[in-house]
């Protein structure tokens, strides 16, 4: 079973639409016990780093992610501010992120450039694949996924940058490590490419 | 690269969708379901659904209806209509829709707009205006589906819904809607010149080149009505979408 752990925010209905699609029954939840019965987790997440943190803590279910994600090593896929979440901290928030993966969540800098990078980076946008994972089988450079952000991850190791989007800047747009996947973009909300990556995602 | 986004604009009244000219002569194009399924078969970048007769005729939000239409939509969706309150926005994202579009409630109170920004955060919060030009020829922001004229002008009004935390605008020229005769583009200069969120340029379109000429009046999207859903002169009823090869072409040619 899947689990859709709801902090509170996000599009969870388009999640579960996507994957009642792909022919997979999924559960939104904040329950521990389902939590810890879930073969796989998806974490989204649409709104203030903070708000997110906040209501994970009160629910009261960090320890139990933790527990699952860092030992059992349960695949988890962090959506958006879902990933966002998996970082050490934001320049959005004070509150101290997951931690799962050693990147910090920046807003976007695009410096001095002559032209101008409207904020959020809303819309259609390309991926470069930096390394191989099943997570991306079928999935090549130029493939488009949907995004809408106005900060990102930046991962302390190349290691974990899965793939690199361009705006106005490069930033890692998906990243990995080990049982742990987060992408910036939609993939519930990006036809084809998206269906597939979450199918990749559900198949591992 | 940032493709720019081309919306299909889709107009919903009673549990039909229709489309109309200059707000008016609505025609009948068909189920909202059907038509939206056959939209995402063609992998449209976004779709806005607007419930045209929610806030004149004081109707409720059909949830019910807005729930089944998106079930098989898997791009981002916008909706708007009689959005009243942070409660039926918030249950609208929950039926799995991304965004959604305030007009006549955010003209009439801005605040409004920070009120479900602070929920859903600024990029769930489309603000949607409807202009018109005035007998001296100035633009004027009117509301209840281009019934009734208010005191703002766009470009303030724009900056003004900005500050309170819209995380695009909608800009749709009641003078051009349904008559595909090209966008306002003295009016999308305006607005987009005004503020720096993203503006989707309604309301004229009526060829893909159209769309061209608003992202170089500094649209960061385009949206089209007629031209997605009529074919030929006499306007027979064809849900159509261009190919993103000759889309990419036609922005990268501008």
């Amino acid at each position: 079973m899947i689990a859709i752990v709801d902090c509170g925010m996000g599009n969870h209905g388009s999640i579960q639409n996507m994957l009642l699609r792909i022919g997979v029954e999924s559960i939104i939840t904040t329950d521990i016990d389902v939590i810890k019965s879930a073969e796989k987790l998806i974490l989204p997440g649409v709104g203030a780093f903070d708000k997110a943190m906040d209501n994970l803590h009160r629910i009261g279910i960090i320890p139990t992610l933790n527990e699952q994600v860092l030992e059992k090593k349960i695949p988890i896929l962090g959506i958006c501010l879902g990933m966002h979440l998996f970082s050490n901290n934001s320049e959005e928030g004070n509150t101290a992120g997951l931690g799962w993966i050693d990147a910090e969540t920046v807003k976007f800098d695009f410096g001095s450039t002559n032209e101008t990078f409207r904020i959020p980076h809303m819309g259609w946008n390309t991926i470069d694949v930096q390394q191989a994972s099943s997570i991306l089988d079928d999935i090549y450079d130029e493939s488009r996924f949907y995004f809408v952000h106005s900060y990102h991850v930046r991962c302390q190791s190349s290691a974990c940058v899965l793939a690199t989007t361009e705006y106005g800047m490069k930033f890692h747009s998906a990243i990995i490590k080990d049982n742990i996947v987060g992408t910036q973009f939609h993939p519930e909300k990006s036809h084809k490419f998206g269906m597939k990556l979450l199918s990749n995602f559900l198949n591992s | 690269m940032l493709s720019t986004r081309v919306i299909p604009c889709l107009l919903l009244s009673g549990s039909g969708l229709v489309k109309t000219v200059r707000f008016k002569y609505p025609v009948y194009l068909g189920d909202p379901r059907n038509v939206v399924k056959i939209f995402n078969e063609k992998e449209v970048d976004e779709l806005i659904i607007l419930d045209i007769n929610a806030t004149v005729e004081d109707h409720p939000i059909k949830f019910d209806l807005i729930r089944e239409i998106v079930s098989e939509a898997f791009m981002p969706v916008a909706y708007g209509g009689g959005i009243r309150s942070v409660d039926d926005a918030r249950k609208i994202i929950h039926l799995g829709v991304e965004k959604i579009v305030l007009n006549t409630h955010a003209v009439e109170n801005p605040d409004f707009v920070s009120e479900v920004a602070d929920v859903l955060g600024n990029q769930s919060v489309v603000v949607s205006i409807d202009v018109k030009r005035t007998f001296g020829g100035k633009y004027k922001i009117y509301t209840h589906g281009g019934r009734k004229k208010t005191k703002y002008n766009p470009a303030d009004f724009a900056k003004l819904i900005a500050d309170k935390g819209a995380g695009e605008l909608a800009i749709n020229s009641i003078d051009r809607d349904g008559t595909m005769s090209g966008y306002d583009l003295d009016l999308v200069e305006l607005v987009t010149n005004a503020v720096n969120i993203p503006v989707i340029a309604c309301g004229g379109a009526g060829k893909i080149l159209d769309f061209a000429e608003a992202k170089k009046a500094g649209a960061s999207a385009v949206a089209a009505g007629s031209l997605f859903v009529f074919q030929g002169k006499h306007r027979a009823v064809l849900i159509s979408y261009p190919d993103q090869d000759s889309l990419k072409k036609t922005f990268n040619d501008s």
